[in-house]
């Protein structure tokens, strides 16, 4: 049990991945120690994963840990001053920045990933390929009317449409609610709601006359048991797609995923290289996950905003 | 007197629709102690079958990763070893203390009688409470921070109440003869207790510690509170360390969209269920030593 972590540290390999990360983070070339402290979101938690695990092999004296507390629980840790990044699935709120303010937080926000939310129904619904904007809101407003196929378009069968989706803790549920119903949390409440997507996932693929929307990742590895449906957001039915969701017009139910970046923290070298780190692998480590890369041109603004943000604090 | 003469007075038929009630409520009694074990013993199958393929010793010792094939339980598996004895260190001595006083020590007025029904509420209070608890008196209140040391006193507020009223109850148990017996040969309070009581109590006590311990390794809300973190590729240093459990990696694993992230939760579940048996075991060996010396 002790061997692996006893082991002694290649110094030249800290230095390699160093060079490699292109910022100029700990320029004096000794191996970095200290810790990195990030919490947030469980929607972000894989890329936060993917960026913590590569960053912990390459400079394994310093100490990433990364919770799942949510982006509301994130924000209100990293706003008492406890964390050093926050992810989030949403962006703060203005309550959450001013609660930042008050506790003397000061912060960057960097866009790090693109999320399609995908809108899916069982395989074996035949007549449903395209939803607009208007009859999902319709579908999931409290006073939408809508309580079978039926009253979505009077072609459709007259059967129950039974409704899946996140709960309401999570930042998927707020920004879908927001984005189609134009209110955060206005949803109806008779859904079946599950904070483990892979229920949903059950949930649409065992009945017939079901709708449900969670992240594409989850669509992605589960095909065969789902069917993904277009939408119309006034430009004509769109899948999510990895071009649709890069290029932006898998709209509106294409998000941005966020990390928070704590000015304080960035003057410690660890949490500078390892923001850093985060920005130029990024475009590597995020569609292993699942998730949509953004452009390399986003990336580099990004470490721009951080390059500003130390220098603005020096 | 009268029912000696409607029994000899009954007809065959009479006595043998008494003795089918006897069989029918055996038989339900046995039924409901199937229900627990055919469930258990379905689950068991279940787990391992999908998780003994991803079981052996590179699991057990590898650091977590977001490749399934690469991923390993140790630092959750150190997490929840060092959860485990902080908390039974924390909560043992406190617990018996506690019980021994309630039994052997307080007048029975109301004020012990408060404390008794208090602790009785305690043990049903939801443990995300507890958790809540936790963040605010120990992470933040007394500075603590989300550290192990963080977990296990809230862990241990947790169990405690169950682990108080078990000892109370083998220390009941204890024959007052014994007792009486002790002090009539002129024993004082403190060896009455420490030489007759506590000795005769301990097994029964050491169940109920086990059994709460055994809760406390499954626990996982109170903990994500406290600080438990989802990513952590070191395993605890001391108890001022930030940590991970084995309950907090699988549920990670089980949410993941990739089934091969299933199959290692089920190994992870194993090796859950192994550390949940390797604790009872120590409990029954420790039960066994105390039983015969006494």
């Amino acid at each position: 049990m002790k061997r692996f972590s006893s082991l002694p540290i290649p110094v030249a390999t800290a230095l390699l991945a160093f060079g490699a990360c292109g910022g100029d983070a700990g320029g004096d070339g000794t191996s970095l120690a200290g810790a990195v402290q990030i919490d947030g979101s469980s929607t972000v938690f894989p890329i936060a994963e993917a960026v913590a695990e590569e960053f912990q092999i390459a400079n394994p004296d310093v100490r990433v840990t990364v919770g799942v507390s949510g982006s509301g629980g994130g924000f209100e840790r990293f706003c008492n001053g406890e964390t050093d990044l926050s992810n989030a699935s949403r962006p703060i709120r203005e309550s959450e920045v001013e609660e930042c303010h008050a506790a003397g937080v000061e912060f960057t926000e960097l866009s790090v990933a693109w999320d399609g939310l995908s809108v899916i129904v069982n395989p074996a619904n035949d007549f449903t390929q395209c939803l607009s904007v208007e009859e999902l809101r319709r579908i999931w407003a409290p006073d939408g009317g809508v309580s079978t196929w039926s009253d979505v378009r009077t072609e459709w069968p007259d059967e129950e449409i039974r409704l899946y989706g996140p709960g309401t803790d999570s930042g998927t549920f707020d920004y879908f609610t927001e984005t189609i119903l134009g209110e955060s949390g206005a949803s109806r409440p008779d859904f079946q709601a599950s904070e483990d997507d892979n229920i949903l996932v059950q949930g649409v693929s065992g009945d017939r006359y079901s709708l449900g929307y969670f992240g594409y990742a989850y669509y992605a590895e589960n095909q065969d048991r789902l069917k993904l449906l277009e939408i119309d957001g006034g430009a004509g039915c769109v899948a999510p797609s990895d071009d649709t969701i890069e290029d932006g017009t898998y709209a509106p139910l294409a998000r941005p995923l966020f990390v928070y970046v704590k000015h304080s923290a960035l003057q410690r070298p660890e949490v500078r290289a390892y923001v850093d780190f985060m920005l130029s692998e990024a475009a590597m480590l995020v569609p292993a996950t699942g998730y949509h890369a953004l452009s390399e041109a986003q990336y580099q603004e990004g470490l721009a905003m951080i390059a500003e943000a130390v220098s603005g604090t020096d | 007197m009268s029912a000696g003469d409607w029994l000899t007075g009954s007809d065959a038929a009479f006595d043998r629709r008494r003795k089918l009630k006897g069989a029918v409520f055996a038989g339900a009694c046995g039924a409901a102690t199937l229900v627990g074990v055919v469930s258990l013993g379905v689950l068991l199958v279940d787990v391992i079958i999908d998780g003994i393929a991803s079981l052996d010793w590179r699991f057990v010792t590898a650091l977590p990763s977001r490749f399934p094939e690469r991923a390993g339980i140790k630092v959750a598996l150190a997490g929840s070893v060092w959860i485990l004895v902080l908390t039974a260190l924390i909560s043992f001595p406190l617990s018996v203390a506690a019980a021994i006083y309630l039994e052997e020590y307080a007048n029975r007025g109301w004020v012990s009688k408060t404390i008794q029904t208090n602790i009785a509420n305690l043990a049903g209070v939801p443990s995300i409470v507890y958790g809540i608890l936790g963040l605010a008196l120990f992470v933040r209140g007394l500075g603590l921070g989300r550290s192990v040391l963080s977990g296990a006193l809230t862990l241990s507020l947790l169990i405690m109440p169950v682990i108080i009223i078990a000892a109370q109850e083998a220390i009941r148990a204890v024959p007052p003869t014994i007792r009486e017996a002790a002090y009539g040969l002129g024993a004082t309070r403190w060896q009455v207790v420490s030489r007759q009581v506590l000795p005769m109590a301990l097994p029964g006590i050491l169940t109920g510690t086990i059994l709460a311990l055994s809760r406390a390794v499954g626990e996982t809300a109170p903990l994500i509170m406290v600080g438990a973190v989802g990513f952590i590729a070191f395993t605890p240093e001391g108890p001022m360390s930030p940590f991970t459990v084995l309950p907090l990696q699988i549920y990670q694993w089980v949410s993941r969209p990739q089934d091969e992230f299933r199959a290692i939760a089920a190994a992870g579940i194993i090796v859950l269920l192994l550390l949940l048996l390797s604790m009872n075991a120590v409990a029954i060996v420790l039960r066994n030593r105390y039983s015969s010396k006494t």
